[in-house]
């Protein structure tokens, strides 16, 4: 197991190190990035480090972003296929291997002039430029993919590779290379009648060299682009083909099944393992820091012995913390609502609540390892679905005290990630490679029980924000300005509106439980408070919420666009049967503007039904279009189960919520009928994964109060009575 | 004692112990990954197999009670590489996402339209309580609408 083959893949010395990085600041896409090729690329038809063509005609694009279920795999294999005039239908995608070549974090900083995505805040130091820092990251996250991958890399291999091959083909034929047309993966040369397909002309378009700036397609002329392909990976998972964490498994492997601190920070005080040790099957009953492993011969075993066990753990002094604790906390950080003109004609206040959220992936936490050898010599096979293969690698090498290129990580497709499976969040891999280090040499899966999923998580933080407004006599708002703890963002708590007095300032409430990034970050929270007040001081002002925003938009005209695209799909203004309402609002996140409508209908008992979401969504522009709209299905409904249902609460410093029956989810009987639009902007790329997200709670807390006057302020939606005021 | 059933048409004696769920005999022990592990509490239903033609939620079926029947999983619903109506709706319809859910959900849908061969939405409603975190409801529904309507109804 010592011979690695990672570096037989890449040519010797060409993994491009600090220099590129520190050329990053004026962005051109670095060279080196698409000519990391294998000594045999010729022979292979390799022709960037991303795309390669086969002898059959077949374009194998890498992809260095792993699939979760967003469709970023289809949407950048179009990408370059559309600067590579390809065939469609001749292409297939890889996900790239965990290898410091393929590490993305570049691309991403590279993204409007040094922005970085919120969730790599934490724990990296970008201003630092090094190397050790940057490379370690193949993210997937920040809806990020397409606008930095794709935009930055896989138009650029594209267009790359397709100069190449017309600049083979003009030296075959003795032709000038202008006169060389490329369509449907085949150059055609009009004035001689020569024509070779992408297969024929790859083995020596692979010896000419990457054009460093290829000219990029006017989008006028995009034929794949803008259209709706069928998922690549869709065939795989109709028919239980696809392989994902939990499904992986090797000869002579074994299972584990874990029982963590039930305190975070807690350690294992104590376990007599005898009742477990003369259990069937079982293997080793393995103590660890903050856990204990039952490892059998099959889950089930595994989990059952682990039952026995009467383990005791200590409380890292948070035995005492709770919900209430950590709310109490909050509301006296804040203080007193903050201050507003004294002239105005009316003021207004309002506090809002948003609690603690798990991830729950369908897939629970999975790793698999192999370990061999001790100390720096220690060597490890891994094998685990996460959203960033180089940094989970580098947890595994530092749990094991091994160098990270001791360790082999082979990345899944992920059963959802909504953020669970980012960089500094993977516990799993860390736990799971000390069990198996236990074992060596011996294979072992650690799965996690639903149980010890939401119980471990690294949840959605919980928020408390305190609003004042002021408007003056004819309705016109004078003053916004909000106290909220729990963290926030420059984006999180913009407000496109023009009020003379905007502020939100952060009042800073540690607490113990631990927090990570949940699909749309800090917008999460933002959204519901900051578009539920304006929506409160829209009817303090006795306007209508979508023509007061409107009014103070007229200076931003992609979010008066994103509002007005929304109202009329949504027949805003037309009347309703009582008992009905509609809601509306609108959020800027990751580069895209996605304004809701929301249409409710609550019983006289207060029963709710939401029966429409209208979503008008600004990110420049699409690449899948049916990609992109499943995107925001999927956004409204996992925003939607949340503002109805969700809540991580805690007591006694451990969390409360075992399973799907006391976190519960929305079924399709819940589900609403969801119409998405799409507008074109001349604005760069924005993200999908994310934005539909934050408009969808204050949208349908909007919507509640246009119905029955009940205006709620607390998420989840299910504990305020919607019994008409 | 050793259990027997029929697994997608294969015949498998298992010598497991009684109440472990059918699920991970499934998986571990037959070696059909296609079924998925979500809560081990039957809440969720991505654990759906067809049990005698019924849909359980195998997560918490002990393997006992599958003794001497036959199950279907989704691994058995194209049997000859053509996918079943359902399958072909869902890529029809680009249903999946992240895709874990979808091996019980395709289970859960074909019993639905095996029982109820044109589904109202009520129906659909009352009849599936899946779990998807995707949020791909939707076009589960436009789905199964589209193979109701499709001819002669049946769901294989």
């Amino acid at each position: 197991m010592n011979q690695w083959s990672r570096r037989a893949f890449i040519g010797a010395g060409t993994v491009a190190g600090g220099g590129f990085l520190l050329g990053v600041a004026g962005f051109t896409f670095a060279p080196s990035r698409h000519s990391l090729v294998s000594a045999d690329a010729a022979a292979k038809g390799q022709l960037t480090t991303w795309i390669t063509i086969t002898p059959d005609n077949m374009i194998d694009i890498l992809i260095p972003h792993c699939e979760m279920g967003q469709g970023a795999s289809t949407a950048l294999a179009m990408m370059a296929a559309e600067e590579l005039e390809a065939d469609w239908s001749l292409v297939r995608v890889q996900e790239a291997p965990a290898e410091d070549a393929y590490a993305n974090g570049y691309i991403i900083r590279a993204m409007g002039g040094g922005y970085v995505p919120a969730m790599l805040g934490r724990g990296v130091d970008y201003g630092a430029y090094k190397a050790m820092e940057w490379i370690g990251l193949m993210v997937t996250g920040g809806s990020t993919s397409v606008r930095g991958t794709g935009e930055w890399g896989m138009r650029v291999a594209g267009a790359a590779a397709k100069e190449m091959l017309v600049a083979a083909a003009a030296k075959q034929w003795n032709v000038p290379a202008s006169e060389c047309v490329a369509k449907s993966s085949r150059i055609a040369h009009a004035a001689s009648g020569k024509s070779a397909t992408y297969g024929e002309l790859a083995p020596a378009a692979a010896t000419e060299s990457v054009p460093t700036s290829p000219t990029l397609k006017n989008p006028d002329t995009f034929t794949i682009r803008r259209t709706s392909a069928q998922r690549l990976d869709l065939p795989s998972k109709v028919d239980g083909s696809a392989v994902y964490a939990i499904d992986f498994t090797m000869p002579g492997m074994l299972y584990a099944a874990l029982a963590i601190a039930p305190v975070q920070g807690g350690k294992l005080v104590a376990v007599d393992t005898a009742p477990a040790d003369a259990m069937p099957g079982v293997k080793k009953v393995v103590k660890l820091d903050e856990a204990v492993a039952v490892v059998a011969d099959s889950f089930w075993r595994a989990r059952r012995a682990l039952a026995a066990l009467k383990p005791e753990f200590s409380d890292a002094g948070h035995g005492a913390v709770s919900t209430d604790s950590i709310f109490a906390a909050f509301d006296q950080a804040l203080g007193p609502a903050p201050a507003v003109p004294k002239n105005a004609a009316r003021t207004i206040t309002a506090d809002y609540r948003a609690p603690f959220l798990a991830h729950a992936t369908m897939e629970p936490m999975v790793c698999t390892a192999r370990v061999e050898g001790a100390g720096a010599e220690t060597l490890a096979e891994v094998w685990a679905g996460v959203q960033d293969p180089l940094n989970a690698r580098s947890v595994a090498a530092k749990a094991l005290g091994t160098d990270v290129h001791n360790v082999r990580l082979t990345n899944f497709m992920l059963g959802g990630g909504f953020g669970r499976r980012l960089p500094f969040t993977f516990d799993y891999v860390d736990l799971g490679v000390r069990v198996a280090k236990a074992m060596s040499p011996i294979p072992v899966k650690t799965i996690w029980t639903r149980e010890n999923d939401l119980q471990h998580d690294y949840y959605r933080g919980a928020a408390l924000s305190r609003h004042a407004g002021a408007l003056d006599a004819n309705g016109t708002p004078l003053a916004a300005h909000s106290n909220y703890t729990g963290g926030g963002n420059d984006e999180a708590v913009f407000m496109p509106y023009k009020i003379a007095e905007m502020a939100a300032e952060e009042k800073k409430a540690p607490h113990a439980i631990r927090e990570g990034q949940w699909r749309s970050v800090l917008n999460s929270q933002h959204g519901f408070f900051k578009e539920s007040f304006i929506d409160e001081m829209a009817h303090a002002a006795g306007k209508d919420p979508f023509e007061f925003r409107r009014g103070l938009v007229t200076e931003q005209p992609r979010f008066k666009a994103a509002l007005e695209k929304a109202a009329s799909m949504s027949g805003w203004g037309t009347p309703l049967p009582p008992g009905e309402g509609r809601g509306i609002a609108v959020c800027d996140s990751f580069g895209t503007i996605c304004a809701e409508v929301v249409h409710v209908a609550v019983s006289p008992e207060g029963q709710l039904k939401v029966l429409n979401v209208y979503a008008a969504i600004d990110c420049g522009d699409v690449i899948n279009l049916d990609g992109a709209t499943a995107q925001a299905e999927g956004g409204i409904i996992f925003a939607l189960s949340a503002a109805l249902l969700s809540e991580i609460t805690i007591d006694q410093g451990q969390v409360v919520q075992t399973n799907f029956r006391d976190y519960p989810m929305i079924h399709i009987a819940d589900a609403p009928k969801i119409t998405t639009a799409f507008i074109r902007s001349d604005a760069p790329l924005g993200g999908l994964g994310e934005p539909p997200v934050p408009p969808l709670a204050p949208a349908l807390c909007n919507a509640i109060f246009a119905a029955t006057g009940v205006r709620v302020r607390e998420l989840p939606i299910r504990k305020t009575s919607l019994k008409k005021a | 004692m050793p259990i027997t059933l029929t697994v997608n048409g294969k015949a498998h004696t298992l010598d497991v112990e009684p109440e472990m769920p059918l699920l991970w005999a499934l998986r571990e022990t037959i070696g059909l990954t296609g079924t998925k592990f979500g809560c081990g509490i039957a809440a969720c239903g991505v654990c759906t197999v067809h049990l005698d033609g019924r849909p359980v939620r195998s997560c918490v079926l002990p393997i006992s009670a599958a003794d001497g029947k036959t199950v279907t999983t989704i691994e058995g619903l194209a049997p000859d590489g053509v996918l079943s109506k359902v399958q072909q709706a869902w890529i029809a319809h680009q249903v999946p996402q992240c895709g874990y859910c979808q091996s019980g959900m395709i289970m859960a849908v074909a019993a639905l339209l095996a029982a109820t061969p044109k589904p109202t939405d009520a129906d659909i409603d009352a009849g599936l309580t899946n779990i998807c975190r995707c949020g791909t409801f939707a076009r589960v529904r436009a789905a199964i609408h589209d193979v109701a309507n499709s001819t002669d109804g049946s769901a294989s």
